[in-house]
């Protein structure tokens, strides 16, 4: 530690080198500006439309989009298509931020443990994270849900604990690299505990690529909940999700298209906005992994 | 080699132990357990469902029911499908040629046309080519399979009428043709993800490979391009890539229970979430230890094959 440092201003977060990268990165940016708008509609939207997402109006079956003040047509119930998708888009991305936040903290946590105590105990966690890796994530998600009675928060959960693994294996990596590090030593001579060193010494250093993962892992989480939504086994209809909304979806694919084209379109764009930022991020905290 | 060989087999061994046991708890998980069967039909009292418990031996201790599940498993003996009593694995195994050949030709697309994106991107580097490669990797991961399908569907099926929707084959005609033309849409549906995926690790080999000093070298003999990038770059940037087809097993698996579904394909997809359906959870716990073994199996022949080309490996 230089006295310079010391004399200097402290320099703000947002002048750090990894926003300036990340400010310079057009894919990330077009993937906030995207994510952004589509959350600010989906909350403050529904106030706006002139119809509720659960009114039923079945003179008006079927409607094309842009008839009347229908701007995204109707539903098979005569429901308002973009009421729905906006109401919808609440909690999918609901869904799919907390799943992230649960998933993450457990891959992070296994992760640490593994990595830090190593030998028996280290290899046993990881083992468990390959044989999880082994089945299809949506089998094991299908299942679940279909198992276990389906609520919204029971299927954020049966999200998280099949996609928790990829945080794992790069927390581990991360932490057995940093084991050995004066640091962490001079922390054992100091006799902090070992949760301490774990978890306040090690695991910020792997911030970086936590936050990459947990981005991906967002948009991983809305394409699930989307496969097991629209087979039937998510998001329990009347409360409507993007993938629910396609539920029935390819039924009327010849008289109404844009039952299937609307959320569609709109879980791409969600998903894309994700996967850019995580790309963004990568690039911007400089995390090697994967292919570039 | 011997050595390396027994050495894996030995962790796929542990790893299917670590598979089973995530299978017998998620069992274990069902409402009314192994007997959810029997506690739907109305006919049934409280005694009757304890005496079916002794009988099947549900009292008993845990770790004992594992080891017994465990070794009924192992010999072939994986229960019997609630809907028309036909043992699992014969039920999976009248499912298993449609999916595999899904699975197989969207493979067979998805390694042709994203190793040609992934090395063209990697020699015309920051191209417009290459530009376009990562962004559309990226979105094409991102779009729902599923909902790729019904696009395709509408577009070719309902629109333009050229290829059908669903079914793998016209009922009364069996020719390889129909099974061919039915076969399109669905695997190139599945292969969109894989193409993603695939063009980008084929991208990063290929960069990792093409710098190097024997590169250099076929290059100062005076090959052309053409040869040194056929010759001396592909083979090696493919090595690591058998690894990857390995891991990519149960994602391109997952992917084909979504596209079976819209596809109404007779494989394995399409049963579990029939099985599903019908509450038949002897196949959906078969299909689900199926496709974990399927995996590990999946990843230990490529990490054999990749032994067997590459010897930095078995003797590393």
């Amino acid at each position: 530690m230089s006295t310079a440092s010391l004399s200097e201003p402290r320099s703000r977060w947002w002048q750090g080198r990894a926003v300036r990268r990340f400010a310079r990165h057009r894919l990330a940016l077009i993937g906030v500006v995207m994510i952004t708008a589509l959350t600010l509609a989906c909350v403050a939207g529904p106030w706006l439309l002139p119809y509720d997402s659960l009114y039923i109006d079945l003179r008006a079956r079927f409607a094309p989009p842009m008839t009347g003040q229908h701007y995204l047509g109707t539903d098979p119930l005569g429901r308002d298509i973009a009421a729905r998708l906006l109401m919808a888009g609440r909690t999918s991305l609901l869904v799919g931020v907390c799943a992230m936040v649960l998933s993450t903290l457990l891959g992070a946590f296994v992760g640490v443990v593994a990595g830090y105590r190593g030998g028996w105990v280290g290899a046993s966690l990881m083992r468990m994270v390959d044989a999880f890796l082994a089945f299809p994530s949506i089998f094991l998600v299908l299942a679940l849900a279909a198992l276990l009675k389906p609520s919204p928060t029971m299927i954020t959960v049966i999200i998280a604990v099949t996609s928790w693994m990829e945080v794992a294996r790069i927390v581990e990596a991360e932490v057995r690299s940093l084991r050995e590090r004066e640091f962490v030593q001079a922390g054992r001579m100091l006799g902090l505990s070992r949760s301490h060193i774990m978890f306040r010494e090690i695991l910020p250093n792997a911030m970086g690529p936590i936050i990459v993962a947990a981005t991906l892992t967002v948009a991983r989480a809305i394409l699930l909940e989307a496969y097991v939504s629209f087979l039937g086994y998510g998001i329990q209809p009347p409360l409507p999700s993007w993938g629910n909304m396609l539920n029935g979806a390819q039924q009327y694919l010849a008289s109404a298209p844009w039952l299937a084209i609307v959320p569609g379109i709109t879980i791409t764009m969600a998903v894309t906005s994700f996967n850019f930022i995580g790309d963004g991020l990568r690039d911007a905290l400089d995390v090697r992994s994967g292919p570039g | 080699m011997l050595v390396f060989l027994l050495n894996r087999l030995w962790q796929s061994v542990i790893l299917l132990l670590i598979v089973s046991i995530i299978g017998f708890t998620i069992l274990n998980l069902m409402p009314g357990g192994p007997l959810a069967q029997f506690a739907l039909d109305p006919g049934m009292t409280q005694a009757d469902m304890d005496r079916l418990a002794e009988q099947m031996g549900l009292n008993r201790p845990l770790p004992v029911q594992y080891f017994d599940w465990l070794m009924r498993m192992l010999r072939g003996d994986w229960g019997t499908s609630f809907r028309d009593g036909v043992p699992v694995l014969d039920v999976i195994g009248r499912h298993l040629f449609a999916t595999l050949l899904l699975m197989g030709s969207s493979t067979v697309i998805a390694i042709g046309i994203g190793t040609w994106i992934g090395i063209r991107g990697a020699t015309h580097r920051y191209s417009m080519f290459d530009y376009s490669a990562t962004v559309g990797a990226m979105v094409a991961l991102s779009i729902p399979t599923f909902w790729f399908g019904l696009v395709g569907i509408y577009v070719f099926s309902l629109r333009l009428g050229w290829l059908p929707a669903g079914n793998m084959y016209t009922i009364g005609d069996g020719s390889v043709l129909n099974y061919l033309h039915h076969l399109i849409l669905p695997s190139i549906v599945l292969s969109l993800v894989n193409v993603a995926v695939w063009s980008r690790y084929m991208r990063s080999a290929t960069l990792d490979v093409i710098n190097q000093d024997f590169v250099k070298t076929a290059r100062a003999k005076g090959l052309t391009e053409r040869r040194v990038l056929m010759k001396h770059v592909v083979g090696n940037a493919l090595l690591p890539m058998i690894t990857l087809a390995g891991m990519q097993l149960p994602s391109i698996l997952g992917g084909a229970l979504v596209t079976e579904t819209v596809f109404t394909w007779p494989g394995m997809g399409r049963l579990f979430l029939d099985s599903l359906g019908y509450s038949d959870y002897p196949v959906v716990m078969g299909l689900l230890m199926f496709s974990a073994f399927l995996t590990v199996l999946g990843n230990l022949i490529a990490d054999v094959v990749i032994a067997m080309v590459d010897p930095r490996i078995r003797l590393g």
